[in-house]
């Protein structure tokens, strides 16, 4: 037997960091990462020197001092005496507000364009085709500067609706009132209201919960509840004798008559909006700026949406519906039943990046106007105070936890619906 | 290698750091072009002819900088800027001035770091309604709905005057002067308000001029005048002397039709220190001894650019008043050139 012996010992060379793949790449990410170093160092001292340069300092002390304007949207009580951080908030606030709407009006719309893009119907696919290329290939911004020229050059201004023989009237009874600087409509008011409970006290991030709308929902909850309680009983009466027994008059009364009880209990009733002074006072006032913006983000976003529906429903193969078919289902019920839930998994993950699309897009409300967070943050106080780099900062910072925000619940419902193999 | 790539991104760090502090005259001499901000249109202030080319109160004076420092009054690079990207574009050293009704207030002299050379026009802020809503005065708007542009004196002036007032409104905020007036004559909004100039001058271009008022409150003193960066003092003093050397020549008598003549020596030493003839002020401040000339040959002086872009007989129609020479009753007052 020959002994073994152990292989010659290879010395370490320079060069073999760059020829050796074994040590490649590994070379290649140290220079890499110093490089990036070298470049986040030169960002930060370039920085830093030009703050120095024009003698500013870094700080956030502004957001305590009195902001100084004011907001024509605001969901919360703002007066101009309050900080910049307030104004902040209120802006934070209604850039929620329009991604909300914006989201889910634009999902309504993509899934109803997207289904209809492949009806049978050659007429209503080829109207869809139309509206998808037409939204998709024009620059977002035109569309909202768009709708909003058309609000306000079409509607009539408030004062067409004064006088004996007034030029425009309202609608719907009464209640209604469109006009060039928005839509009034009735607003829900309680005479016998249990009030508000203030939240921190007087500090910039306070904020009032109405008693009413939290025993509202609280009732509403419970009769929901209590009326899915019904569907299961019912469900278990099927299963044991096969005969499912009518439950949508209970159904009906579980979720009604609670919910009616206390709105009676509370004193419900609606002010309707008035013609007094310059402008029509009471009522809710929809601003024309948030319906330009929202009526623009949500059908530029619902082209997109219809093209990601109309990909995961071609995405399911033929053989289902025709299975379906084959069981007897209509066809609508096909589609509710058996395709859309499968073509969900491949719709969802191209869904969440439109949602992200839509909320950084609503940062294009100064051009109508809308007080949006770029609008109070990123506009007036950056601009009156000077300090751009920490209001940028803090918009980047804004903007990237809503994407995340948005992400992580999309994501969450995506493992929920996504196809599950056993 | 490592320490090349190390060393010159450290010398390209500091070349990047230096730029925004460099002697701006010297950085416009080397260009042979002045970076001028101006608004992105205001008709008699600042706006874009039917040639494309700029002309104005506020554009003149960009041209007699240019004309005082490189003896053109051609060599301007225009930047239009709005409310809100003026003192951006000037602290960034994207421009070497901004003559852009912009109001001298406190926090944007000392906490923004800019300086203000001075006045060109003494202006407050107004209010213009049409006349059909029968408004006589600032004070019956309560509830009304007022446009205004963001980012501005203005729109911190309104608040403070509807709150002192006890009267509320709903603010319709804008990005410019012509998105305003189309939002006004729409009548989405009843009322714009801005610095009585900019709305004489955004009303000359209406078609029914006369069917708008403004109304006789003026609720603060907006005093527009150029500016550059807070620290640059030479360039400071090109641009305050020029203005000053504008106002001057009216006070002095020195017009663009008499220029040449004056030039040639007169009796009085002011004039003539002025003018280059005598003493060494244009060397004092590193231009050459005929950089007032130039200024005034540009478009004249402050008198014949205010009658020419703003004054009563153009469609702006502003009279004189407090932007009168101090001979005459108004505010301007031009130190002495001695």
């Amino acid at each position: 037997m020959s002994t073994l012996t152990d292989p010659p010992k290879e010395q370490f060379r320079l060069s073999m960091l760059l020829y050796d793949t074994r040590y490649r790449s590994a070379t290649i990410q140290v220079i890499a990462m110093f490089g990036f170093m070298l470049l986040a160092a030169w960002l930060i001292n370039n920085t830093l020197s030009n703050l120095a340069a024009q003698d500013k300092a870094f700080d956030f002390g502004f957001f305590t001092e009195s902001a100084g304007y004011d907001i024509n949207q605001r969901l919360l009580d703002y007066t101009s005496r309050d900080s910049h951080l307030r104004a902040a908030l209120m802006g934070l606030l209604n850039t929620l507000v329009v991604a909300v709407l914006g989201c889910i009006t634009a999902t309504i719309l993509g899934v109803v364009i997207g289904v209809l893009r492949l009806s049978s119907n050659w007429l209503i696919a080829r109207l869809m085709t139309i509206y998808v290329e037409m939204f998709r290939n024009v620059p977002v911004l035109l569309w909202i500067v768009f709708v909003m020229a058309i609000l306000i050059e079409t509607l009539p201004a408030p004062r067409a609706f004064r006088g004996e023989n007034p030029e425009a009237t309202m609608s719907l009874a009464d209640s209604v009132a469109v006009t060039n600087r928005g839509v009034y409509i009735p607003e829900p008011l309680f005479t016998r209201s249990l009030g508000d409970v203030h939240l921190f006290g007087t500090s910039s991030l306070r904020f009032d919960v109405s008693l009413d709308l939290m025993v509202i929902l609280a009732v509403l909850g419970l009769s929901l509840w209590g009326a899915h309680r019904v569907t299961l009983r019912a469900n278990r009466i099927q299963e044991a004798t096969g005969e499912r027994p009518r439950t949508w008059h209970t159904r009906t009364g579980i979720i009604v008559v609670p919910t009616l009880l206390v709105l009676t209990a509370l004193g419900f009733h609606l002010g309707y909006p008035e013609l007094k002074g310059f402008n029509f006072q009471g009522g809710t006032h929809l601003r024309n700026s948030l319906i330009a913006l929202w009526l623009a983000l949500s059908l530029y976003t619902a082209a997109f949406i219809a093209e990601i529906v109309r990909a995961g429903i071609m995405a399911i193969s033929k053989g289902q519906t025709e299975a379906a078919a084959a069981l007897g289902l209509r066809s609508n019920r096909i589609m509710r039943l058996v395709v859309l839930p499968q073509a969900l998994r491949v719709i969802i993950p191209p869904l969440i990046s439109n949602y992200l699309n839509l909320t950084k897009n609503s940062s294009l409300a100064i051009a109508v106007g809308y007080m949006d967070i770029t609008g109070t943050l990123g506009g007036i106080t950056m601009n009156q105070t000077g300090r751009e780099l920490e209001c940028v900062l803090l918009l980047m910072l804004v903007y990237l936890a809503i994407s995340l925000s948005i992400s992580a619940v999309m994501n969450w419902y995506n493992e929920a619906v996504k196809l599950k193999e056993r | 290698m490592k320490k090349t790539v190390l060393l010159g991104a450290m010398a390209f760090a500091g070349l990047a750091a230096g730029a925004a502090s460099a002697a701006t005259l010297d950085d416009v001499k080397a260009r042979g072009k002045l970076n001028c901000g101006v608004t992105v249109g205001l008709v008699g202030f600042a706006a874009p002819n039917a040639n494309g080319e700029w002309e104005g109160f506020d554009v003149a004076l960009c041209r007699a900088v240019a004309a005082a420092v490189l003896g053109d009054s051609t060599a301007v690079e225009f930047v239009p800027t709005t409310g809100k990207t003026r003192f951006t574009a000037l602290a960034s050293g994207e421009i070497d001035m901004l003559a852009r009704n912009t109001t001298w207030t406190f926090s944007r002299d000392v906490d923004l770091k800019f300086e203000f050379v001075g006045v060109n026009y003494y202006d407050g802020q107004g209010f213009m309604v049409p006349k059909e809503l029968g408004v006589s005065s600032a004070k019956e708007l309560d509830g009304a709905t007022v446009c205004i542009q963001t980012g501005t004196t203005t729109e911190l002036n309104l608040a403070d005057f509807f709150r002192s007032n006890n009267i509320s409104y709903e603010p319709v905020p804008i990005e410019t002067n012509a998105e305003a007036q189309q939002q006004y004559l729409a009548g989405a909004c009843d009322v714009y308000t801005t610095d009585a100039s900019g709305l004489a001058a955004t009303r000359a271009t209406f078609d029914d001029p006369a069917n708008h008022v403004i109304l006789p409150e003026i609720i603060s003193k907006e005093p527009l005048g150029p500016l550059v960066r807070h620290g640059d003092h030479e360039w400071g003093d090109v641009v305050r002397w020029t203005l000053n050397a504008l106002v001057a020549a009216e006070e002095l008598g020195i017009t663009s039709a008499n220029l040449s003549e004056m030039a040639a020596g007169t009796d009085n030493p002011e004039i003539n220190r002025l003018l280059g003839s005598e003493g060494t002020l244009g060397e004092m401040l590193g231009l050459d001894a005929a950089w007032a000339q130039n200024a005034i040959a540009a478009q004249g002086n402050y008198g014949e650019i205010f009658a020419k872009n703003i004054g009563e007989d153009t469609p702006v129609g502003l009279a004189r008043g407090l932007n009168a020479q101090w001979t005459e009753g108004g505010l301007l007052y031009s130190p002495p050139f001695r």
